[in-house]
């Protein structure tokens, strides 16, 4: 609007009427535009330049990175631990003659390292590529070295699982010749689980110890025992809710060993951790998990151990352990990612073990030299 | 640690022979101007997408925030009142102090005085304010001698080139983003939907999407004898190219200059070939603590304790076959 000496001549402006009801949004003079054109609104919103914090980082922004895994990560360590401990608990009941837990914890072994296998591949960034991981064999990444455990595994459990299937059908699958070649390696295939399936439960440990993400990295030396313990006590559980208790004895033993080894392994891995890098395992949504996963794990261990012979208190008693064992692994995953979003996490233990090393006199192993 | 790397420099270690000496940049964080000319000269080199939604991050004069999938160089600014620069100086100090390798006489003079003697070769450029600094400094991938995302790469898709550098190979990475865990440095990413990119034309996509991607020191440049787009750019030669062992001396020697000058916060990173990566590819310059810049002040290689952390491995697993051995022997029917 122009500003003339002729303004005075102007029919006097009636004032604008508001619609009841739909009442515009008074905007603030920093937004873009006044939205009726009247006035130039500021292009760059006001900002509030920040200073670093009391402690030294960049403006707390993260120094490493968690790596892109959400929930079908959790969903595949819990299976390949369900997988791992149904495949020893088959090749015991296959020793001791139990058929139907052998039958059913082959079957659960099949089931969960295929639906595992499936999660761990939903989750690559090109998941058509999968077959990739199968190019090399690296032992010093944890990823490629489990990639060949599961594979194996997954052969032998799928030889086992096609002969449970055929006996379940009374032998009515269309084989052919293929029968007698299936029923010749039923033995090497328990032998070739028997080995795999423990590594499979415990390699997990490594892959996520194996990292920089601050409480992995702190609970190195402990995620493989409790990834075991949780594996036994969720196989243990899924025996418990599937087989008649009279052939489950040791799937029992197997469970209440595993909510031991849990329990315990879980209070020595956060007490030998930082307390910065233990705090998101006790705090959060990771810390509210681990919380109800021990509760649930000591609830079904007693559970198991009181009542494992009732029929219906053992499927309960195994239903919870299975919920602690999945509530575990999503607690442990979670806690590692939430543990990189403070850049205390990373630089305090840093700067403690540097100056650790120089208290006791090693002063040539710094990143950081004055030439 | 020999994991991966031999004395004789990675390149040499992983096959390669000797036909290339080690390549890799010094950055002088004491002549970084802020100009991000590295930052624009790598986007368009690589055709790397934008970061996020242009959002204003009010981190000083830096927008960009940190490195990653789509930022493979990246400008710091920090701001520093008089009291931290005495800080800086101070612990730059006692660096010196704990006999690290390799540093002249400590000046006695005041910061920014003339020294005695011949000045026909002195610095006259004046000196920072004493009140007031400014920090910039142009971070990119370090390219280590042990490189954790190299080590942990299930598929090879990373591997190391004949300049000793670490680059991924993007039709081979599925994206299992294991390696983004594993850089002490949190330099590499997994290029995940979420990206903006501006296309010309229509049908363009972005290149790398779903893969880890990272600095590849311009690969593709080098191999046709080429200095990679960032260092070719800098205006101020902050970011200088070349063999490693050339421009780790003169890294060295920049900083007994320095320190010479009274400015004694002036420090090497990276530099050290005992340190937990076994010394970088990229080396820097920097004017207080690492952890200012965002830098970890103490990186260890995963991969060096992948041993101990694989008889844990052991251990577990055989204490699994055991107790359910025990579980069969003790079940009664």
């Amino acid at each position: 609007m122009s500003i003339t000496e002729f303004d005075a001549d102007r029919p006097p402006e009636l004032p604008r009427t508001r619609r009841r009801g739909r009442r515009r949004r008074r905007r603030d003079l920093t937004e873009v535009g006044m939205g009726d054109g009247s006035r130039e609104g500021a292009v760059v919103e006001d900002v509030e330049f920040e200073r670093a914090g009391e402690f030294d980082s960049y403006y707390g922004r993260p120094v490493v990175k968690a790596p892109p895994w959400k929930e079908p990560i959790a969903i595949y360590l819990f299976l390949g631990g369900v997988a791992g401990g149904s495949g020893l608990l088959a090749v015991g009941a296959q020793c001791t003659g139990r058929p139907l837990l052998r039958r059913n914890s082959r079957l659960l072994a099949l089931g969960a390292v295929g639906a595992g296998t499936v999660a761990l591949i939903e989750d690559l960034g090109r998941p058509e590529r999968f077959l990739n991981m199968m190019r090399t064999v690296k032992v010093t990444s944890p990823m490629s070295v489990g990639t060949w455990i599961l594979s194996g595994f997954a052969t032998f459990s799928g030889v086992l699982g096609a002969i449970e299937v055929d006996r379940m059908t009374g032998e009515r699958l269309p084989l052919g010749a293929l029968r007698r070649l299936l029923g010749g390696l039923e033995l090497p295939s328990s032998v070739g689980q028997a080995v795999l399936a423990p590594l499979l439960a415990s390699y997990t440990g490594a892959l996520l110890g194996n990292t920089v993400v601050p409480t992995w990295e702190a609970g190195r030396g402990h995620l493989s025992y409790l990834f075991t313990s949780s594996a036994s006590l969720a196989a243990g559980g899924a025996a418990m809710l599937t087989s008649p208790v009279a052939e489950a004895g040791p799937a029992r033993l197997l469970a209440t060993a595993g909510v031991v080894g849990d329990v315990v392994s879980m209070h020595l891995m956060k007490e030998s951790m930082h307390p910065l890098e233990a705090e998101p395992l006790q705090t959060g949504q990771a810390g509210m998990l681990l919380k109800w996963s021990e509760r649930l794990a000591i609830a079904g261990g007693i559970g198991t151990l009181l009542g494992g012979r009732n029929r219906y208190i053992a499927a309960a008693s195994g239903a919870a352990l299975l919920a602690a064992s999945a509530l575990t692994r999503f607690g442990v995953l979670y806690a590692g990612l939430e543990s990189v979003k403070d850049p205390r996490r990373v630089i305090e233990p840093q700067q403690a073990r540097l100056a650790a090393r120089r208290a006791a006199g090693i002063t040539d192993d710094s990143i950081t030299t004055a030439g | 640690m020999s994991l991966l790397a031999g004395p004789e420099g990675p390149a040499a270690s992983t096959g390669w022979g000797h036909d290339h000496e080690r390549k890799g940049f010094f950055t002088d964080t004491s002549i970084c101007i802020g100009c991000k000319a590295c930052e624009v000269a790598c986007k368009e080199w690589n055709r790397n997408p934008i970061d996020g939604n242009l959002e204003i991050l009010g981190s000083s004069y830096d927008n960009t925030g940190e490195l990653g999938a789509n930022t493979w160089r990246h400008v710091a600014f920090i701001e520093q009142g008089q009291e931290r620069i005495e800080e800086a100086k101070e612990s730059g100090r006692k660096l010196v102090s704990l006999g690290m390798p390799g540093i002249g006489p400590k000046s006695s003079g005041r910061r920014g005085a003339t020294p005695a003697g011949d000045l026909s070769s002195t610095d006259r450029t004046p000196p920072d304010t004493p009140e007031f600094r400014w920090l910039m400094s142009s971070d990119v991938c370090k390219h280590c001698t042990n490189a954790g995302c190299l080590d942990v790469c299930p598929t090879g898709a990373i591997f190391r080139s004949e300049f000793g550098s670490v680059v991924v190979q993007e039709d081979v990475c599925n994206g299992c983003g294991t390696c983004v865990s594993a850089c002490p440095f949190g330099v590499i990413e997994r290029r995940d939907d979420g990206t903006i990119s501006p296309f010309a034309h229509r049908g363009d996509t972005v290149d790398r999407m779903g893969t880890a991607s990272k600095c590849t020191l311009c690969y593709d440049k080098m191999v046709d004898g080429e200095q990679p787009a960032c260092s070719a750019t800098c205006p101020t030669q902050s970011i200088k190219f070349g063999d490693h062992p050339d421009l780790t001396a003169e890294a060295r020697q920049r900083v007994t200059d320095l320190h010479e000058r009274g400015m004694t916060e002036a420090r090497l990173y990276g530099a050290n070939p005992k340190d937990g990566v076994g010394g970088t590819g990229s080396v820097f310059l920097l004017l207080d603590e690492p952890e200012v810049y965002g830098l970890p002040p103490d990186p260890q290689v995963p991969t060096k304790s992948l041993p101990a952390t694989y008889a844990r491995v052991g251990v577990a697993a055989a204490g699994m076959i055991a107790v359910a051995a025990l579980s069969f022997l003790g079940g009664r029917r």
